[in-house]
């Protein structure tokens, strides 16, 4: 199938997944009364499931599920490595331990925006640190240095957090383990917002220097002899796809296994052309994530399933899947040539 | 830039040294070495002689400890990379891919630096590549992935790539080493033919016979300095090749074709093969300052 073809059909699954979304929860609705309540007429209870809970959720998965898959794909790219995720440089360390401390300090029963906004700190503080440990004295970036930066880093946080959980009551500790599994409940339309002004950018920056992956992908001095400046690509690569992650893990907490299951699974279906690779995983990214967050919603009834669960469960699977057969397919080809 | 004047040499290096950190000796010692526009020039030497660092420093991707690199008559620091990769195409020893991407894709890299981001092919983009891929033999691979090709595929179609770039230099590290016959040979042709064309060629190999064959000149490093430099037959001298290689060499001329063979001979060597040094061994003191101000 064509680039264009699959890129048609996701966007289409995102029309119809998001369509879906607002349908099925707690209360199931039919599509009539959500078309009546998106135009402002039925039941208020409806407008104002449809409007003021169900749309932001959905809205909200679209953005950190493509959010997360173009990061990671970004970050395979930058690190020369298919198994780099977005979390792998320690940004899910640092928002975990911004989150535990709001949570620790009783800051969140006050402020609403406390656990987004320490989060959003910690992702912040821990990317300084490592692209800090990582450039040279002569500003270069080492991406090897760059992935022991991360890995350390992102140990040292995760050991801080731990502490703080150690000494915190059991309602903390409990809050913080979900927030660490990942939610979407609390997403509202002024976070949407946020979260939006705050992340395209970023990810169109990002596709923009799809070009210049793809020869970070074949190695940093012929992408130099091909006319790149590697050592600002990388940093520019390194710093937007860091924040649209933070983005994602201050509004929705840490929710693994997209970044590193999508852009896999799109590469594995169209080639590792980046100017495809990147828009498709956005939008494979955002039908997977607004599925699983269906799934966490309604699987349980009433009680909500964390959405990192729901991801890991569903995506290993089927990562497996697309692995296996990939490997069938190539040592075929082996054989044949 | 194209305000090089016609006359300026394509690459230049003057009294060049590179050190490595935490070397003690420079990986290159005061290099002189010109290459006129449209030379194939060949650079040969013994391994850890320096030449792919020689490579390197003349597209200022290593640091210079001192003198000067200037390539279309610009010095190498005035150069932006975009600018460069359309003046200058570079086949390295060796790349390793990080992603199954296609022989196609491969090749079309070479047009980057013509387009730009977010700028598709154009016709004319498509025909360069084509025409590429077909120079250098891997037309018929073009959808396959480069984890399915041999190593000899993978490296003409990393010749290709350099091709599509339509650079007026093209320079080479071993651009044939894993190459059948058929194969180099079709490679050095096509060198030899762009040279011929206008194209400027630099060519880093250890085959001394077809580097004597095809080459206008040679530059014959030992240990990041300058042996010898000149015409195939002033630098390929028995005595020079046993000095620089620490290994007895014999020099023949082919009556059928009238090129050079070189014979490396076994290390314990007959006495009537380790002939007294000949009278062009004078040559391997001189340098390229000595060819520049004849």
């Amino acid at each position: 199938m064509k680039p264009f073809a699959w890129a048609g059909l996701l966007a289409l699954a995102v029309v119809l997944v998001f369509m879906l979304s607002l349908r099925l929860g707690s209360v199931d609705l039919t599509t009539a009364q959500v078309f009546a309540a998106l135009r402002g007429q039925g039941d208020v209870n409806v407008r104002q499931i449809v409007i003021e809970l169900r749309a932001p959720r959905a809205a909200m998965a679209i953005l950190v599920g493509g959010g997360l898959s173009l990061s990671g794909a970004v970050f395979q790219a930058l690190l020369r490595n298919p198994l780099a995720e977005p979390y792998i440089l320690g940004i899910s360390g640092g928002a975990a331990t911004g989150a535990v401390l709001a949570l620790a300090l009783g800051l969140t029963a006050s402020l609403t925006w406390a656990l987004p906004a320490a989060a959003l700190a910690g992702a912040l503080l821990a990317i300084l640190l490592v692209l800090g440990v990582a450039s040279s004295a002569d500003h270069r970036v080492d991406v090897r240095v760059l992935l022991l930066a991360g890995v350390v880093v992102g140990a040292f946080f995760t050991a801080f957090m731990s502490f703080v959980l150690s000494i915190s009551d059991a309602r903390t500790v409990r809050s913080a383990v979900l927030w660490m599994m990942g939610s979407l409940a609390s997403s509202d339309w002024s976070t949407v917002w946020m979260v939006t002004l705050y992340s395209l950018p970023a990810a169109i920056a990002l596709m923009a220097l799809a070009r210049p992956l793809n020869l970070l992908a074949i190695g940093e001095e012929t992408a130099g002899y091909l006319g790149t400046n590697v050592e600002r690509v990388k940093r520019i690569a390194y710093v937007l796809a860091s924040l649209l992650t933070a983005a994602g893990v201050a509004a929705t907490g840490v929710i693994g296994f997209v970044g590193l299951i999508v852009p896999h699974g799109v590469r594995l279906s169209v080639g590792a052309d980046y100017r495809v690779l990147l828009p498709l995983s956005f939008l494979a990214g955002a039908v997977f994530l607004t599925l699983a967050d269906i799934v966490a919603r309604t699987v349980l009834s009433p009680t909500e399933v964390p959405i990192g669960v729901v991801t890991a469960f569903v995506g290993v699977p089927l990562f497996l899947l697309l692995l296996r057969r990939s490997v069938g397919a190539r040592s075929g080809s082996e054989i044949e040539s | 830039m194209s305000m090089s004047s016609a006359e300026s040499p394509a690459l230049e290096a003057t009294d060049l040294t590179v050190h490595y950190p935490n070397v003690p000796v420079p990986a290159l010692d005061s290099v002189n070495m010109i290459v006129p526009k449209g030379a194939f020039y060949a650079v040969l030497g013994p391994n850890g002689s320096g030449k792919s660092t020689l490579l390197r420093a003349l597209l200022g991707m290593v640091p210079h400890a001192s003198g000067r690199a200037r390539l279309s008559g610009q010095p190498i620091s005035d150069w932006n990379r975009r600018a460069l990769a359309r003046e200058a195409g570079v086949v390295t020893q060796s790349e390793s891919v990080a992603f199954p991407i296609t022989v196609r894709e491969l090749v079309a890299m070479g047009r980057y630096p013509h387009l730009g981001a977010l700028q598709s092919e154009r016709i004319t983009d498509r025909a360069a590549i084509t025409e590429a891929m077909r120079m250098c033999d891997v037309g018929d691979l073009a959808h396959r992935s480069l984890s399915t090709l041999s190593g000899g595929e993978l490296q003409r179609a990393r010749v290709a790539r350099a091709f599509a770039q339509e650079p007026n230099i093209l320079l080479l590290d071993e651009p044939t080493t894993s190459l059948d016959i058929r194969h180099e040979m079709e490679i050095l042709e096509l060198l030899r033919t762009s040279a011929n064309g206008g194209m400027t060629i630099f060519l880093i190999t250890h085959h001394l016979d077809l580097a004597a064959r095809f080459a206008d000149r040679l530059l014959l490093l030992d240990r990041g300095r300058v042996a010898a430099e000149g015409e195939p037959r002033e630098v390929l001298l028995e005595a020079t090749l046993k000095r620089v290689y620490g290994w007895p060499i014999s020099i023949s001329n082919d009556p059928a074709t009238g090129v050079l063979h070189v014979t490396p001979l076994s290390a314990t060597s007959h006495p009537s093969q380790d002939r007294a040094p000949t009278p062009g061994e004078t040559r391997d003191q001189t340098d390229a300052s000595s060819y520049k101000s004849r």
